[in-house]
C-alpha cells in the first residue's frame, strides 16, 4: 500500500476497485451477469455494483426478487445455460436462506455431473464485522464456505487484490465464494484501474510484511489489523512475517509452511469464531508439517465463540492489536 | 424520539396508490379449472389425433413396464431404491413428449421415466438409483437436468435456464416437474415468483399423487388446489386429470407454446394417484386403505387410453400386442444392463470436485491410490 504517486496512478477504494473488476469482465465476457437485490438503480446497499446496470442494461444487471435461494438457484439454471452470474449477497447473514442451493447443487453439479456441467458462479458475501452494523449485518461466514467440498473461498485484503481476485473469481470455471470484507470497503490504495497488477490467480497466499521472530497467519479484515500489529511489535523487539492468505480454499499451505518453518512461530488470526474455525484447519496443518520448526504450540487469535455481538460491545470481541501481541507474547519468547 | 417526532412521520407510512392505479394483471384467465380437465371418456376425445395417440398408447405400455422391471430390480437388490411411478406414467410421458428438441426437462427424484421418454438410455437414468455415480448422464445431450432429490430445489434452475435462453434469444422452454409435497417448500414459491416477475418460458408440472410419503394433500395445504396457488404468483393455473393422457397433452402443450411465445410461466396440476407405496422402503398400508386403491384402479391411465382407443377403433388387438412386444424387449436390455456390474474407479472420487485439483485432493488421492495399490499386493 505503497503512497508514491505514479503518473496515472490515484488512489482507489477497494470498493471501486470491486466495481471495476466487474465492469471490465462483463466489457470482454458478454456472459458475465451481475444479479442480486438492489444491484441495479441503487448499485446495490454497499454502491459495489454502482453504474454497471446504466453501461450493461437490466439484462445484464438484474435487480432480482427478495430471496437469496432464488437469487442463486436461478443463477445456476443461467449457468447451466452457459452464462457467468455474478451473484451479490446484500449480507453476510442474509445468505444462509439460500445454503441449500449453494451446498445441494451449486458445490455439487460439477461432481454429480462427472464433470460435464461446472458451475462458473461467483457468489459475492459482504462480510465481517467493524462497521457498527445491527444483527444480522456482521457474521464472519467463511467456515461454513470452507467446509463445504465444491467451493473455492477467496477473499482480498488490498484495493489491488480486490480486482485481481474477483477477476480470478468471475473467470473460474468452478463456483467461487468471494468474501468482501465491509470494513475495508473504503480503504484507499494507489492503484491504477488503466493498467491493474497481474491478477493474483485463486489459492496463492502473499507474504505481506517479511520478519524473522514469528509468523502471523491471517486474511480479509484482519490483513490491516496483523500489519499494525508487526508495526506495533517492533517496540518489542520483535520482528513479525505477515502472511495474507488471500484464498481459504484452496489453501496455500506452501507459502504458509515456508514462512513457518523460517520463523519457528506462529499465531492464526481472524473475525470468525475459533472452534472449527479456518483457524483450527490451519493451525492443525502447520503443526502436523512444521513440528520439528516450531519453537512453541501454534496459537489461535479469533473472534470469541459468540454471535456476533451488538455494535456497542463489537470492539471487545474483535481481534485487535493488544491481543495479537499477547497472543505472541504468548509464544515462550527465549531471547 | 416517539414515532410522531420522527422526520417524515405523520405521512402515511404506507406508499397510497395513485389515482390511476390498478392490479398489473387481470385476475381472471388465472384461475384454475374447478374441476380437473378431462378428455378421455368425453365428446372431447372425437377429435384425438389417433397416430400421436398411439404413440401415447405403447409409451405408456413401456411406461408401465419400466416401472415393473425397476422394482423388481429392488427387490434383486441391483437398485438401492426405486420410487415407483406406477399409475402416474401419464404424466410423465406426457411431460416428456410436449417438449422439442432444444427444450429442457428438470425432473425430480421420481421422474426417472419422464427422462427415459424424453429419450435418455434406460441404465444410465439409473446410475443415481443404482448408486454408481449422481448422474449418469451429461445434461445437456438430451436437455436433461440431473434427477433432483432435495425438493424443489430444481424450480429455481429451470428458471433461470429458461430466463438465460431468452436473454440469447433462443426459443427454449424449461419444464419442471415436482409433486404435491414439494409445493410446500420455500424453493417452489422462490421459483414461481422469478418465472412470474421475469416472465421466463417455464412450465411447472405438479404431480398431486396423493401423499408426500405418507402424509396426504389435506395437511400439506389449505389451499383449495394446488393450481390455485398459481394465481398469486401472477401466472395461469389449471388443473388436469392426471391419469388422462390426452388432457395432460392438450394443456402442456398450451402451456409450453404459451412460455415459448413469450407468454410467460404456467403452473399446472396434474391430479393423480402413487398406485405404489413412496420406495420399496416405505410400508403404504400404514396411511391409507385398500379401498381407496382400489378405486383409483379403475382410473388407470393405461386402461383409460386402452379403452377410449379401442371404442373408437384407433388401436386394436394387434396395437396392443406390438406396444407389449416394444415393452417386453426394452424390459429385457434394462435387466441385461442391469444385471452387468458396473465399472467402477475409485480414483474418480476425486476427479470432478474442481476443474484443477487442489493440493489437499492431491494428497488424498495419493493416500487412496497407494491403499488400492497394497490391496492389489495383498
Amino acid at each position: 500500500m505503497s503512497t508514491v504517486t505514479r503518473p496515472g496512478v490515484k488512489p482507489a477504494t477497494m470498493a471501486q476497485a470491486l466495481t471495476r473488476a466487474m465492469r471490465d469482465a462483463m466489457a470482454e465476457d458478454p456472459t458475465v451477469h451481475v444479479m442480486g437485490e438492489d444491484v441495479g438503480a441503487l448499485g446495490g446497499v454497499f454502491r459495489i455494483t454502482d453504474g454497471l446496470v446504466k453501461e450493461f442494461g437490466e439484462d445484464r444487471v438484474t435487480d432480482t426478487p427478495l430471496a437469496e435461494a432464488g437469487i442463486l438457484g436461478a443463477a445456476v439454471g443461467m449457468a447451466m445455460y452457459g452464462l457467468r452470474p455474478v451473484v451479490e449477497m446484500q449480507f453476510d447473514a442474509f445468505a444462509y436462506p439460500a445454503f441449500e442451493q449453494l451446498i445441494s447443487h451449486v458445490a455439487k453439479m460439477r461432481n454429480r455431473t462427472r464433470g460435464a456441467m461446472p458451475l462458473p458462479i461467483t457468489i459475492r458475501v459482504p462480510y465481517g464485522g467493524g462497521i457498527g452494523g445491527v444483527e444480522h449485518h456482521c457474521d464472519s461466514s467463511e467456515a461454513y464456505y470452507t467446509a463445504t467440498p465444491g467451493l473455492h473461498v477467496v477473499t482480498p485484503a488490498t484495493v489491488e487484490d480486490a480486482y485481481g481476485l474477483l477477476r480470478a473469481s468471475i473467470a473460474s470455471d468452478d463456483p467461487v465464494v468471494f468474501l468482501e470484507p465491509k470494513r475495508l470497503y473504503w480503504s484507499k490504495a494507489q492503484w491504477s484501474p488503466e493498467a491493474p497488477a497481474a491478477v493474483p490467480g485463486i489459492g496463492k497466499a502473499l507474504v505481506r510484511r517479511t520478519g524473522t521472530s514469528a509468523t502471523l497467519i491471517t486474511y480479509g479484515p484482519s490483513v490491516p489489523v496483523c500489519l499494525e500489529a508487526a508495526e506495533a511489535a517492533r517496540e518489542e523487539g520483535w520482528d513479525l512475517e505477515v502472511v495474507d492468505l488471500r484464498s481459504l480454499v484452496p489453501f496455500d499451505e506452501e507459502t504458509v509452511v515456508a514462512s513457518v518453518r523460517r520463523t519457528g512461530r506462529a499465531v492464526v488470526v481472524h473475525e470468525a469464531a475459533g472452534f472449527g474455525g479456518p483457524g483450527a484447519e490451519i493451525a492443525a496443518r502447520v503443526a502436523e508439517r512444521c513440528f520439528h520448526h516450531l519453537e512453541a504450540p501454534v496459537l489461535r487469535v479469533t473472534g470469541f465463540d459468540i454471535p456476533y455481538p451488538p455494535p456497542m460491545l463489537e470492539k471487545h470481541h474483535l481481534p485487535g492489536v493488544d491481543r495479537i501481541l499477547d497472543a505472541v507474547a504468548r509464544l515462550q519468547w527465549e531471547n | 424520539m416517539t414515532v410522531q417526532e420522527l422526520p417524515g412521520a405523520g405521512a402515511s407510512h404506507r406508499a397510497t396508490p395513485p389515482p390511476a392505479w390498478r392490479p398489473r394483471t387481470e385476475a381472471a384467465p388465472l384461475l384454475p379449472d374447478p374441476e380437473p380437465y378431462r378428455v378421455l371418456g368425453t365428446e372431447a376425445a372425437a377429435g384425438l389425433d389417433p397416430e400421436l395417440m398411439r404413440r401415447y398408447y405403447a409409451e405408456l405400455v413401456r411406461g408401465r413396464r419400466y416401472n415393473a422391471q425397476a422394482t423388481a430390480l429392488t427387490r434383486q437388490g441391483r437398485l438401492a431404491v426405486y420410487p415407483s411411478t406406477v399409475g402416474q406414467e401419464a404424466a410423465e410421458i406426457a411431460a416428456a413428449l410436449v417438449l422439442e428438441e432444444q427444450d429442457w426437462l428438470f425432473p425430480s427424484y421420481r421422474d426417472t421415466l419422464a427422462a427415459v421418454a424424453r429419450g435418455l438410455d434406460p441404465v444410465q437414468a439409473l446410475t443415481l438409483l443404482r448408486g454408481d455415480w449422481h448422474t449418469g448422464y451429461d445434461p445437456r445431450e438430451h436437455r436433461i437436468a440431473p434427477l433432483c432429490t432435495p425438493l424443489a430445489t430444481q424450480l429455481p434452475h429451470a428458471v433461470g435456464l429458461a430466463h438465460a435462453a431468452r436473454l440469447r434469444g433462443d426459443e427454449v422452454v424449461a419444464l419442471a416437474m415436482i409433486g404435491d409435497g414439494g409445493t410446500s417448500e420455500g424453493d417452489f414459491h422462490e421459483a414461481l415468483n422469478f418465472a412470474a416477475v421475469w416472465q421466463a418460458p417455464v412450465v411447472f408440472l405438479v404431480q398431486n399423487n396423493g401423499f408426500a410419503i405418507s402424509v396426504p394433500l389435506a395437511k400439506q395445504t389449505a389451499a383449495p388446489t394446488l393450481a390455485h396457488k398459481a394465481v398469486g404468483y401472477g401466472m395461469p393455473g389449471r388443473l388436469v386429470d392426471g391419469n388422462d393422457v390426452a388432457a395432460l397433452h392438450e394443456v402442456l402443450t398450451e402451456a409450453v407454446q404459451r412460455a415459448r411465445a413469450g407468454g410467460g410461466p404456467t403452473l399446472i396440476e396434474a391430479v393423480t394417484y402413487r398406485m405404489e407405496a413412496h420406495t420399496n422402503a416405505d410400508d403404504a398400508t400404514r396411511y391409507r386403505s385398500d379401498a381407496e386403491v382400489e378405486a383409483w384402479k379403475a382410473h388407470d391411465p393405461v386402461q383409460l387410453l386402452e379403452n377410449e382407443l379401442t371404442a373408437r377403433g384407433i388401436l386394436d388387438e394387434q396395437g396392443i400386442q406390438e406396444a407389449r412386444d416394444a415393452a417386453e424387449a426394452m424390459a429385457a436390455t434394462l435387466r441385461e444392463g442391469m444385471n452387468a456390474d458396473p465399472v467402477l474407479d475409485p480414483m474418480d472420487l476425486f476427479a470432478h470436485v474442481y476443474a484443477e485439483q487442489t493440493g489437499r485432493l492431491r494428497e488424498q488421492a495419493d493416500q487412496l491410490r497407494a491403499e488400492l495399490e497394497a490391496e492389489d499386493d495383498a
